[in-house]
């Protein structure tokens, strides 16, 4: 028997004396500091998780509504037709650019020069006589101009329509003010106007005024500073330069006078942004405000983003052809490597015998989970696309690569769900006379499907966000038609979004956000089938 | 007598009339030949011998226990009659089994086939996580035993009911197998095992894990199984194997030291170690 007596705690204190409340006291302090640890790991995660979330939504939603505006087109035997009248030929081969041209035009017929006409023909998306071409060409009933054609505005002006170009802030005159027309030119006179433009708190315009204070030596309203428009009679001035009392201004939209001058009620509006620093001038800002004031002007579900491929003006650039792309892509990396993954792992775990050969070939296997992907795209480019010469961009050897990269991971999870099917079930199998393959295919093999489609998931997950092997095989061409079939040169949503990062007009930003909660979507949409698939397979002990 | 722990390989005699363990009188030559025989049955677990020059006889019709302390190699015998010793890489059997004069380790025996022959009931209930019916239904399939689903059907609830547990389960074959009691669970695997009609059935302690209750009803369920089988039970409760058997083989260290009738080996053992163990002194 040990002796207590020389233990510095006698035998009947050792769990309840002051030692032993003091060391229960630190167990549970350490219990207290992990948990706590653990709790704030989860709720910093949480919060990045949040944050991740809430920026690419604010970013990306606008990119799902898109503004589209009904020109009143000029659909005739004159425009579309040629000699023979109008025929799906002549359909085919009209100059829309021209009609879409003369539609904007029409809208606003004082405007003379050419650059404030290309300017004009701006505000529509250079994509739209393609799209006016396309509807034609697939109904050519609209020509009867019975249902309007949306045309989609460009990038900038569905940008300043969304409110993403400029904050602005609007005055409405307390007191009528005298305008008098001079060569082309107009001046503004009267006190109220003065006070109103005080009112503005602009950091830039406050900072002229202190200089200069009342306007007595002028202020040039240059490129560099905010613009002030002053609208009047239905149509809008732009102030040029402020004097004392006086202001000079040039019509962006035709003002009309009764009388000259002519004292006005009136409206002035700050657009803080300089115009040196937006791609969308003052010009362009009225004429948009004009045709929403028509109401020619839909914001609409933008189907465009979902229903095209890759394109240079971002307002015509959708994801399908990415989507496209990346569904053939996994179809043909599950189809490779979920049959062959689970056969390796049913042959190691079930029939292979344990000798120097296969443990060889495991820890080769476990790996290659670890070798970087760029190094699949590398064996890609040198194996299927140079040796078997394959086509390149093609989702096939996309997803061929993937597969690659893929199978290492659920081989390893679909071998662990195997290893974890208890002894039992294959004794009880094996005892009433199943055969080995009998003993896996009816009994193993259902118990660590779960555990295998968890693999197969997590495989698939990661094959879908893979960008750096698929660049080594071409698939980050510009692919601008949807993909029809495995060998047709295609992109995936990854690389897409990759792109689309790349370009530096900001609605093509906004796309990039757009696609990552496709992508999102995407994985979504999977993960729900796996755990649906799951819940088939899954079975109570 | 023989004390086989003094003469660790004892010389084996030719004919096998007398065996190299304790047995107070040599089983009377009837005409009744043994279902299963053993002799020299050596096992070995990655070299190491587990079992030594075991020479054993199951008659028909007779339920015969094996009993000794743990890892005295019973189960590894009892593994050895239907070949389950096979699945583990680092076994090794030497000696011969016969089954019906047919060596059973011979590279023409087909092991499915032996093992749909001779049952086997686990120590741990283990039926497969699927329904009831699927669980006895699942070897009369795999062995096409019936011509058609009324056939299967019967089969099953033949079993079941042989095996006392349809009464228990007759409204609910569809539910899991896993969701019934231990018991029920032990009765739905030898419901299992009596499925595919064996000819000898082994089980490996098929009543440690239940209640006495259980047990008893177990029990009986052998004890009327007898009438079809030969029965090769594992137990470590000497008063089951003194109610269930009608022979008796005592092992210790690997090695068989006494054999014979059970009412014999519990009243009137030969061996001293015999002794010692069913009186509790050992094991």
């Amino acid at each position: 028997m040990t002796d207590f007596s020389n233990q510095p705690e006698s035998a009947n204190t050792i769990h309840t004396g002051v030692a032993a409340r003091r060391r229960l006291k630190a167990r549970y302090r350490s219990e207290w500091i992990f948990k706590t640890l653990s709790f704030s790991a989860i709720g910093v995660s949480i919060a990045f998780l949040l944050f991740l979330f809430t920026t690419i939504f604010v970013q990306g939603w606008p990119a799902f509504t898109y503004n589209f505006v009904q020109l009143p087109l000029e659909l005739n035997e004159t425009t579309i037709g040629n000699q023979n009248g109008i025929s799906p030929e002549s359909i085919h081969n009209a100059d829309y650019d021209a009609i879409v041209r003369t539609a904007i035009r029409a809208q606003f017929p004082q405007v003379s020069g050419r650059s404030a006409k290309r300017a004009l023909s701006g505000l529509v998306s250079p994509g739209a006589p393609v799209l006016l071409r396309e509807a034609l060409i697939e109904d050519p009933e609209q020509l009867n101009g019975q249902k309007p054609l949306s045309l989609p505005l460009s990038d900038f002006a569905d940008l300043y329509l969304k409110g993403q170009i400029s904050h602005s802030e609007y005055r409405t005159g307390t007191a009528p003010v005298n305008i008098e027309a001079s060569s082309g030119n107009f001046q503004i006179s009267g006190t109220a106007l003065l006070s109103a433009l005080k009112n503005f708190t602009n950091p830039a315009l406050q900072g002229a005024q202190q200089e200069n204070s009342a306007f007595n030596a002028g202020i040039a309203l240059d490129r560099d500073m905010p613009s002030i428009l002053f609208y009047a009679n239905g149509g809008v001035l732009k102030l040029e330069t402020l004097g004392p009392g006086f202001a000079s201004a040039r019509a962006l939209l035709p003002l009309t006078l009764t009388k000259n001058p002519e004292v006005v009620d009136w409206q002035i509006r700050l657009i803080e942004v300089p115009e040196a620093n937006r791609n969308f001038s003052d010009q362009e800002i009225v004429w948009t405000d004009a045709l929403v004031e028509r109401q020619l002007v839909q914001s609409q579900f933008n189907t465009l983003f979902f229903t095209k491929g890759a394109s240079r003006e971002p307002e015509m650039a959708g994801i399908l052809g990415a989507v496209v792309g990346t569904a053939l892509t996994l179809i043909v990396t599950l189809s490779l490597s979920f049959p062959l993954g689970v056969a390796a792992a049913v042959y190691l775990e079930e029939f292979a015998p344990r000798n120097r050969w296969t443990a060889l070939v495991e820890v080769n296997i476990n790996n290659l989970a670890a070798v970087p992907s760029i190094v699949f795209g590398l064996l890609g480019l040198a194996v299927f696309l140079t040796f078997f010469g394959m086509p390149r961009s093609a989702p096939l050897v996309g997803g061929m690569v993937l597969a690659l990269m893929t199978l290492p991971t659920i081989i390893i999870a679909s071998r662990a769900a195997l290893r974890a099917v208890p002894p039992s079930i294959r004794e009880a199998a094996l005892g009433i006379g199943a055969s080995k393959m009998q003993v896996v295919l009816h009994h193993v093999l259902p118990l660590a499907m779960p555990g295998i489609l968890t693999g197969t998931i997590i495989g698939m997950a990661q094959a879908l966000g893979e960008t750096a092997p698929l660049l080594m095989i071409g698939m980050v061409a510009f692919v601008v038609d949807i993909p029809g079939g495995f060998t047709d040169p295609a992109t995936v949503l990854p690389v897409q979004i990759f792109m689309w990062a790349d370009f530096p007009e900001p609605a093509f930003q906004q796309r990039t956000s757009a696609a990552i909660m496709v992508l999102l979507a995407f994985l979504v949409a999977m993960n729900a089938l796996a755990v649906v698939l799951r819940k088939q397979f899954e079975r109570r002990w | 007598m023989l004390d086989v722990n003094t003469f660790p390989a004892p010389e084996r005699l030719a004919g096998l009339s007398k065996v190299p363990c304790a047995s107070a009188a040599p089983v009377p030559e009837t005409g009744v030949k043994p279902k299963i025989s053993a002799r020299d049955v050596c096992v070995f677990y990655s070299g190491k011998q587990a079992l030594f020059d075991v020479d054993l006889d199951v008659m028909p019709n007779e339920v015969l226990s094996l009993i000794g302390p743990s890892g005295c190699g019973k189960s590894s015998l009892l593994r050895c009659f239907n070949r389950m010793n096979d699945t583990i890489d680092v076994c090794a059997v030497t000696g011969t089994i016969t089954l019906d004069g047919q060596d059973i380790y011979d590279r023409s025996i087909d092991v499915v086939e032996l093992r749909a022959r001779v049952g086997m009931v686990f120590q741990k209930p283990n039926p497969f996580p699927k329904s009831i019916f699927e669980n006895v239904a699942y070897g009369p399939r795999i062995h096409g035993m019936t011509k058609d689903k009324q056939e299967l059907e019967e089969l099953v609830v033949a079993s079941l009911k042989r095996a006392g547990l349809f009464d228990e389960v007759a409204n609910r074959l569809e539910d899991s197998g896993t969701s019934l009691s231990g018991g029920q669970q032990q009765r739905l695997c030898i419901a299992r095992a009596i499925a595919t009609q064996p000819e000898i059935l082994l089980m490996d302690e098929p009543a440690s894990a239940l209640d006495p209750i259980a047990t008893s009803i177990i029990e009986e369920l052998i004890d009327e199984l007898r009438e079809n089988y030969a029965i090769v039970i594992v137990t470590h409760s000497m008063q089951q194997a003194a109610r269930v058997s009608q022979k008796t083989a005592f092992f210790h260290m690997g090695k068989l030291i006494e054999k014979g009738d059970t009412e014999q080996i519990f009243t009137n053992p030969v061996d001293s170690k015999t002794q010692d163990y069913i009186t509790g002194r050992i094991g």
